[in-house]
This record gives structure tokens, C-alpha cells and sequence, in this order.
């Protein structure tokens, strides 16, 4: 593999290993930011014991979270550094804003939050973790900025004096087309995962408990937490359909592909599911439900949708013969037709089973009912995986059927890597992190498990919030 | 001003901000085993950085970002030229933050030691190679016409540079030694000030050696000033320190390490990172930097917001000003049922 390869597999494997911690994060810190307050509100022991058990999940979650952000943060000068010279002009600018106000507000308030129990008052405490998640907020509109400026380049000019992408209107970037419907979809699936993950544990709980009292204080956390997958499904369904029109407007190709439609029709089929060559040339079965693509991609049953051979020849067109990048014959557009088919597929069809089993929990848990059996035992392991895994194939998807571009129509991949970079440097930054983040990924898990199955124990005597500003005490969190 | 030169300050005090926050950290955790006698006083030392870690390593994040935005070519050379060096701090990095958050969520010895020495480790690594980078920015490495580092590894490993990296590490050490005693009580306390008192010597010597160095060869009248406030600081924190005035003192390293910074970049500017190639190109605030279009939206942003960062990260180290000694350590049950 050249440095180029590398450097992409560098890429993909660090980032989608940081956004499975992000929905978690974003998530989470809402719905426990909603105990607290709750607690607060009611002074229902049930609620505190909620926010303490899931908060510790929180942290260990939030921890490599952190951790692996680091690397992102520094990888576009290590292993792209073209492109951080030709596009730093415009992008390095939300990186640098989400720093100064996201990730100083998250890492500062968490710590007073964890730290803060006994040394703020109630309410400011609260308030701590709310900070955090508009933290988060903050964090994902400046980085899915950025992202959606790749995807879709606007508010910039080529200045070829200086070979380079320049900014020359930063609300357009900021207020992006495609930035406003993906900041509703990342962070409304990032809510949906976020609640799978706390049914999922509550479930698991809920089951296992032997006395009234625990189950009462699980309960409430596997009802709303599935009204909030419901809920955000929802919302990930519209806003995932607007998406999909915007990107058949500014990148035909990508929704062409992710569909595997290679001749124009109107109206088109959605294909559900398909057999046959793996290009999807020549299918041998398949589930389609007629007019269904056109809707989506249009909004009309019968607008046309363009394939990937006329795409094909408008972007030879558009862009020239060569699209710089050798994974690619000359002249070809196309992304790995297979890869954004199936991913696309599974993006949608994981998070809706995540769904469905939400929808049956609160069917099966209506009117103070504890069902037991193989099933709930089932559906609470798979909750919190099946939107993790949606989330990360909607990213493969994302960025894989923008290919052969980085920065669409202006840059390619090939041409966006590190000249110095040789091959070596590649590999040994590319082992050692996937090395690191395995050891991690096996030290978090094991840890998780441990924690999930202690369970929102009963809390000791309360320690009254703002009690030890002066006094002397034990801390009430210590490392 | 020209915006170019606002932003070279701005970037000079994001770092400046960065090694003073994160410098004590570093200290703490490399004293592990040297200051701590059993886990209970482990456990102190690090609860007195426990808040305040992560936020302080956010200044190096947005030092990282501010360069990217202000200066892409700066970013862009700077971090693939310096490959292997830079892997090795991000690599330390990852693993020390959580060692922090991970090493009491098991009560078991043996993981507890595991992750102390990930934390000795991987505050050591990053106190010596920011060092070594900071000197080699200073002194200049190869770069073509193109902007691009030709240098390889070996080239970062010279004399000037491991002097750089052992002041960066005596500072880091001297400065956490300050900190722990003037965040916790008891023995430890005494014994942090104790080493403190000796570690300012021992820093002084390098910290004199290297700042001299770099005076000689690339200094100008403004890092004279600042190379020398800074030494009187750190010496002045000693003998405050000697004094058994450890707020003093922790406010002498400060401004040292602050001071040396400052003189760094001010050794630096104009340029960002000379070249020391006869036909090669020098990255200076102007051939590095942004449009001033870009540069004057992220003044706008930084005006607003730099005053709110600094208020509120202060006032958490107002919460959580009070010395910890062991008896503020919550048994292991009484943590696990927290
Ligand atoms: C949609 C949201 C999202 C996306 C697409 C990304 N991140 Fe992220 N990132 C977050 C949402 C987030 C977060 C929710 O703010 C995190 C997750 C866990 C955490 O601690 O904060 C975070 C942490 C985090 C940190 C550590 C912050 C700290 O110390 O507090 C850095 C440096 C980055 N990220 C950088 C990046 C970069 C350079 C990305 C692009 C490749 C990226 N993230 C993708
Ligand atoms: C603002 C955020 C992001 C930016 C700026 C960004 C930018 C990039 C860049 C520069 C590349 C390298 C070029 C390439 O190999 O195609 C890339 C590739 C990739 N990114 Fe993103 N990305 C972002 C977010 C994400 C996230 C959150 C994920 C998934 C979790 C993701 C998944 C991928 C994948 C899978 C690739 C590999 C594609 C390939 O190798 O062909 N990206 N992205
Ligand atoms: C009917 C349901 C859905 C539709 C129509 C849909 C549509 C889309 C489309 C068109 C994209 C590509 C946008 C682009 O290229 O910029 C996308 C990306 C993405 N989707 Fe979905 N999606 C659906 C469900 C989900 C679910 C359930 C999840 C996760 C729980 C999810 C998570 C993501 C993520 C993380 C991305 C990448 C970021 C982005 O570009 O927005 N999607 N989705």
C-alpha cells in the first residue's frame, strides 16, 4: 500500500472509533442532565441513584472520547497536510471555534460536575451537566461544519496565486444546505443512541431485579429512554430524507451509488434488498417498492433520477477526465458501488430495528409489567449496538461515496496527502494506533461491564449539595 | 497591528497558556513515585489535578486549531515534519487521560500500579519531547522551497534540542512539585516543598543553559527581557518556596515557565519556523498565514470568548481551592457507593 492508502485506512479506522463514543456522549449527557433536573424537581431518591449509575457509564465513555479527539485534532497536519495548506483557510477556522467553545466549556463543567457534588449548590450542579451537552452541541455544529463544507463547498474562492481554497463568506459555511440537515440527523441519532444504550443497561436491570423498589427505579429509565429512541427516529427519518434530496442535488453521484441505480429512470424504484453481481450491475433477485426512490430522492413519485453512467459523463464533463485518484480508471466517478449500497442499507435498516425493539419494550413493559423471558434478555444486548452500528455505516457511507473526492469538485484524496510522508512513518502511525485503541477497546468494555452490572446501587446518607465549601470532609468523588 | 502579528501573539499565549496549566500536571504526575509514599497519597496528588486535567490540556487542542485556521501552512509543516515525535506525545497523551479517569474504577493493586506508571510515563514523555520540539522550531530545520520538511527524525536530535527537552522536564517537575505543596496537606506537603526548593536549582542551572543558548544564537532584545524576568521568577519561587510561601512560589514558576515561552516566540518572530537550508524557504506570520478575512472572524470569536474561558476555568480552580490531605481520600466503599 503507498502512504495514500494508509493514511485513508488511518483515517477511517481513528474516526469511526472516536464517533463510537460521540453519540454516546452527546446522548447521554442529555438524558442524564434530564435526571438530575428531575431529581431535583421531585427529590426522588430514584432519579439520583439514575443520574449517579449512568453518570459513571458517562465517564468512562467521555474518557475515550477525549482521548481519541486528540488524535483527530492533529491528524489532518500529520498525514494531510496538502490538504490542510490548500483548505485551511476555511476550514481550520470551525476547528479552531469548536476548541475555544465547545471543548473548554465540555472538559471544564464535567470536572466541576464530577468533582462538584459536595462543593456547589444543587442547582448549579445541575446546571454543570447541562453545560456539558450544549457543550457537545456546540461541538458537533463547528466539526459537522466542516465536514459539510467537504462535502458541499461554499463561501470560499479558488485563488490561484496562492493555490488555495480561501473563505470570503463564513456565514455561508456556517448555514451550509447540506450542514443544516446533517446537524439534525448526526444529533438526533446521537439521541437515539444515546437512549438505546440507557434501555438497553435499564432492561438488562429491570429483568434481574428481585425486589419491588429496584424495579421502580429502573423502570422510569426504560420508559422514557424508549420514547426518546421513538422520538428521535422520527426525527432522524425526516431529517435523513431531506438529506438524501440535498445530496442528490449536490452530489448525484453519492445517492446514484448508494442506491446502485446505473441507467436514469422515472420513476424509480427503491431497492430494499439485492442479489447479484457485487457491482450490482446485473441483479438476479431483489425487493424493490416501486416509485419509493423517486420520492426520496425528489419528492415526487415520478421525478427523474439520474444513474450513475449519465452521472458519469456529466462529471467527465464538469471535472475533466482524470479524477487524480489511481484507486479510480481514468475518468471514473464512481465510488465502491457495493460499499455505499449496503452501507446505506444497513445505516437505515439497523436504526430502524433499534426502533422496533424500543417500540416493542414499551409494548411489553405497558402498565407496570416486568416481562422476563429470552427475548427482553435479547433486545436488551441489542439496543445499545444496533444505533452505535447505524452511526458508523452512515460515516462509511457519508464519506466513502464522496470519493475520489476529499473536498468535492476541488480536491481529490490522492492529492490531499502528506508529500513527505513515506511509508513507513504511515504504517508505524497506522499499527501503533490501532494497537492502542484495541487495548482500549477491550480495557473499556471489560470496565463497562463491570459497572452495568453493579447497577444504580442504594446511595449512602446524603452528602447536602454545597455543604463542604469550607468543611473537612472526605471528597465526595475521588480518583 | 497587523492581524498577522495578533495572531502569532495569540497562538504564543495559547502555548504559554498550555505549558503553565498543563506543565504542573505533568510535574504531579511524574512525582507519582517520588512524592507518594502509599495509594492513599497517590490518590491525593492526583485528586489535586482531578478537575482541572482535561481542561488544561484543551489549551494545547486549541493552540492546535488556532493554527490551522491562522496559520494552515505553519499547521500543515509543522505537524507532518514532525511525524514520529508528535505520534509519540498524542500516543502518551491518550493513555494518561485515562489513566487518570480509569485507575479507581477497580479496586485491585495490581491495575492501580499499571495505570500509575502509564501516568509517570506518559507525563514524562510529553514534558521532555515538547521541549525538543520547541527548540528545533527555534533553531530552525530544513525546509525546501515548497514549505515542506525534508529534515527526517534524526535531525530533531541534536544537542540544542535534548537540552530544550531536559529545561522543559525540570520546569514541568519543579513546577508540579510547587503545586502539590501548595495544594495539599500534611507530610506530603512538607516533602513537595522540600523537593521543590531543590528542584528549582537543579532547574535554574538547565533553564539558564538552554535560554542563554538560545539567546546567543537567535535573540533579541525583547526575549533578553523575557529570558531574564523569567529566571528571576523561577529563582524568586525558590527562595519563596525556601520561605514556606507556596502560593508565592507556585506564582514564580508560573511566570518562569510563562516567561520562557514568551521569549521563545520572541526569539521566533517574524518568522514561524526558519529554515535552515541555503535554497530553502522560511515560514514566516506572513507566508504561513490566513487571509485577513479569516483572521478577522476569528479575532471577533476570540475577543468574545477568551475573557469566558479564562473567567470560568478560574473560577474552578476558586471551587476547588482547598488543600486535600489523606483524610479527605473516601475509602474504597465509600467511593464505590458514590
Ligand atoms: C458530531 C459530533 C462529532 C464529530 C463528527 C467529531 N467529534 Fe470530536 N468530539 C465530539 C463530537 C464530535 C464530542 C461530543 O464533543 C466529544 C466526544 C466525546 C467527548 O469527550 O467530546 C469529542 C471530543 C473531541 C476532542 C477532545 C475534546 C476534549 O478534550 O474535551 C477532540 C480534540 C475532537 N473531538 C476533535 C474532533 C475532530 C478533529 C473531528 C473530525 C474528524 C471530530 N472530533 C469528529
Ligand atoms: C468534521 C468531521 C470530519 C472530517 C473533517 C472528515 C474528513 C475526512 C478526510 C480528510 C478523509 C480522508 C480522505 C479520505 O480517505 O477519503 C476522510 C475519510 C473518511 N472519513 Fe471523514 N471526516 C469527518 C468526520 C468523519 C466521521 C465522524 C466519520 C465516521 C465516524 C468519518 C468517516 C470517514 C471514513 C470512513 C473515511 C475513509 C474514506 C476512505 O478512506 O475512502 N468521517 N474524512
Ligand atoms: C430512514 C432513515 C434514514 C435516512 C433516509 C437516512 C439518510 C441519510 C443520508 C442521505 C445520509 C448521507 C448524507 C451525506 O452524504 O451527507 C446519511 C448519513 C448519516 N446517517 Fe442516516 N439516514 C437514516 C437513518 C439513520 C439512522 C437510524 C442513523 C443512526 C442511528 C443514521 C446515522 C447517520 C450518520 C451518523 C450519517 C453520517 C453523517 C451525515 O452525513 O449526516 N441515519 N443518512
Amino acid at each position: 500500500m503507498d502512504p495514500t492508502d494508509i493514511a485513508r485506512w488511518q483515517f477511517a479506522i481513528t474516526t469511526v472509533y472516536h464517533f463510537l463514543f460521540v453519540p454516546i456522549t452527546i446522548g447521554l449527557s442529555a438524558i442524564i442532565a434530564g435526571y438530575e433536573i428531575t431529581w431535583l424537581r421531585t427529590r426522588d431518591e430514584r432519579w439520583l441513584r439514575l443520574t449517579k449509575f449512568f453518570g459513571k457509564l458517562f465517564l468512562i465513555n467521555f474518557a475515550i472520547g477525549v482521548v481519541t479527539g486528540i488524535v483527530q485534532e492533529f491528524q489532518f497536519g500529520m498525514n494531510w497536510s496538502d490538504y490542510s495548506r490548500f483548505v485551511g483557510d476555511v476550514f481550520g477556522a470551525p476547528l479552531a471555534i469548536e476548541g475555544l467553545l465547545a471543548f473548554f466549556l465540555e472538559s471544564t463543567f464535567l470536572g466541576l460536575w464530577i468533582f462538584g457534588w459536595d462543593r456547589l449548590p444543587a442547582k448549579l450542579h445541575a446546571a454543570c451537566i447541562v453545560l456539558v451537552h450544549v457543550g457537545t452541541l456546540f461541538s458537533a455544529y463547528f466539526i459537522l461544519a466542516a465536514n459539510s463544507w467537504m462535502q458541499h463547498p461554499v463561501g470560499y474562492a479558488f485563488n490561484p496565486h496562492t493555490g488555495r481554497a480561501e473563505m470570503n463568506d463564513f456565514a455561508a459555511v456556517l448555514f451550509n444546505k447540506v450542514q443544516l440537515v446533517t446537524f439534525p440527523h448526526v444529533v438526533l441519532s446521537a439521541y437515539l443512541t444515546g437512549a438505546a444504550f440507557v434501555v438497553g443497561i435499564a432492561l438488562w436491570h429491570l429483568r434481574r431485579a428481585r425486589t419491588d423498589e429496584d424495579r421502580a427505579v429502573y423502570r422510569p429509565a426504560v420508559r422514557t429512554g424508549a420514547w426518546i429512541v421513538l422520538v428521535a427516529a422520527l426525527g432522524v427519518v425526516v431529517s435523513g430524507d431531506l438529506q438524501g434530496k440535498v445530496m442528490t442535488e449536490v452530489q448525484p453521484m453519492k445517492m446514484a451509488a448508494a442506491e446502485g441505480l446505473y441507467a436514469t429512470e422515472a420513476p424509480a424504484a427503491f431497492s430494499v434488498f439485492q442479489l447479484g453481481t457485487l457491482d450490482g450491475r446485473h441483479e438476479t433477485f431483489s425487493v424493490k417498492i416501486p416509485d419509493l426512490l423517486s420520492f426520496l430522492a425528489t419528492g415526487t413519485t415520478d421525478g427523474e433520477v439520474k444513474g450513475i453512467d449519465d452521472l458519469r459523463a456529466t462529471y467527465r464533463a464538469t471535472y475533466g477526465a482524470d479524477p487524480g485518484a489511481t484507486y479510480y480508471s481514468p475518468g471514473d466517478y464512481t465510488p465502491v458501488i457495493p460499499l455505499t449500497y449496503w452501507t446505506f442499507r444497513l445505516m437505515i435498516g439497523l436504526g430502524m430495528a433499534g426502533m422496533a425493539v424500543a417500540a416493542w419494550v414499551l409494548w411489553v413493559t405497558r402498565r407496570g409489567r416486568t416481562p422476563q423471558g429470552r427475548a427482553v434478555l435479547a433486545a436488551a444486548i441489542a439496543l445499545p449496538f444496533l444505533p452505535l452500528l447505524a452511526n458508523s455505516f452512515g460515516w462509511i457511507f457519508t464519506e466513502l461515496g464522496r470519493q475520489p473526492w476529499a473536498v468535492f469538485g476541488l480536491m481529490t484524496t490522492e492529492h490531499s496527502v502528506s508529500p513527505g510522508l513515506t511509508t513507513t512513518e504511515a504504517w508505524i502511525s497506522l499499527l501503533t494506533l490501532t494497537a492502542v485503541y484495541g487495548v482500549l477497546a477491550v480495557v473499556e468494555v471489560r470496565l463497562m461491564l463491570t459497572w452495568i452490572r453493579k447497577g444504580a446501587e442504594e446511595l449512602p446518607p446524603d452528602v447536602p449539595a454545597g455543604a463542604d465549601q469550607g468543611g473537612d470532609r472526605p471528597l465526595a468523588f475521588a480518583y | 497591528m497587523e492581524l498577522t502579528t495578533v495572531w502569532f501573539i495569540l497562538i504564543a499565549v495559547l502555548w504559554i497558556g498550555y505549558f503553565a496549566l498543563e506543565g504542573f500536571d505533568f510535574g504531579v504526575g511524574m512525582l507519582l513515585p517520588v512524592l507518594a509514599r502509599d495509594d492513599t497519597e497517590r490518590r491525593v496528588m492526583i485528586n489535586t489535578i482531578g478537575p482541572v486535567w482535561d481542561g488544561n490540556e484543551v489549551w494545547l487542542l486549541v493552540a492546535g486549531g488556532a493554527t490551522f485556521a491562522a496559520f494552515p501552512e505553519w499547521y500543515a509543516t509543522l505537524f507532518s515534519g514532525f511525524y514520529l515525535p508528535l505520534l509519540v506525545i498524542l500516543v502518551a497523551l491518550i493513555v494518561r487521560g485515562l489513566a487518570f479517569e480509569y485507575r479507581a474504577k477497580r479496586p485491585d493493586d495490581r491495575w492501580k500500579r499499571r495505570w500509575d506508571q502509564v501516568i509517570v510515563v506518559g507525563s514524562l514523555v510529553p514534558a521532555v519531547l515538547w521541549g525538543v520540539a520547541f527548540a528545533n522550531i527555534v533553531r530552525g530545520v530544513p525546509i525546501d522551497r515548497n514549505l515542506e520538511y525534508v529534515g527526517g527524525l534524526v535531525g530533531l536530535l541534536n544537542p540544542y534540542a535534548l537540552l530544550g527537552g531536559l529545561t522543559t522536564l525540570a520546569l514541568f517537575v519543579t513546577h508540579g512539585a510547587l503545586f502539590i505543596a501548595l495544594k495539599t496537606d500534611g507530610e506530603i506537603r512538607h516533602r513537595a516543598r522540600r523537593l521543590g526548593v531543590r528542584a528549582v536549582a537543579v532547574t535554574a542551572v538547565l533553564a539558564v543553559a538552554f535560554l542563554g543558548w538560545t539567546q546567543a544564537q537567535h535573540g533579541s532584545v525583547g526575549s533578553a527581557v523575557a529570558f531574564v524576568v523569567a529566571a528571576v521568577a523561577l529563582v524568586g519561587g525558590g527562595l519563596a518556596a525556601r520561605a514556606g510561601r507556596e502560593g508565592w512560589a507556585f506564582v514564580g514558576t508560573f511566570v518562569a515557565i510563562a516567561l520562557a515561552v514568551a521569549g521563545l516566540f520572541l526569539a521566533l518572530f517574524p518568522d514561524v519556523m526558519p529554515t535552515t537550508l541555503a535554497d530553502g524557504a522560511s515560514l514566516t506570520t506572513t507566508n504561513a498565514a490566513a487571509t485577513s478575512y479569516t483572521l478577522r472572524i476569528m479575532t471577533v470569536t476570540a475577543v468574545i470568548f477568551t475573557p469566558l474561558v479564562l473567567l470560568y476555568q478560574g473560577w474552578t480552580y476558586w471551587v476547588f481551592r482547598k488543600r486535600i490531605a489523606t483524610h479527605h481520600i473516601p475509602t474504597a466503599e465509600l467511593a464505590s457507593a458514590r
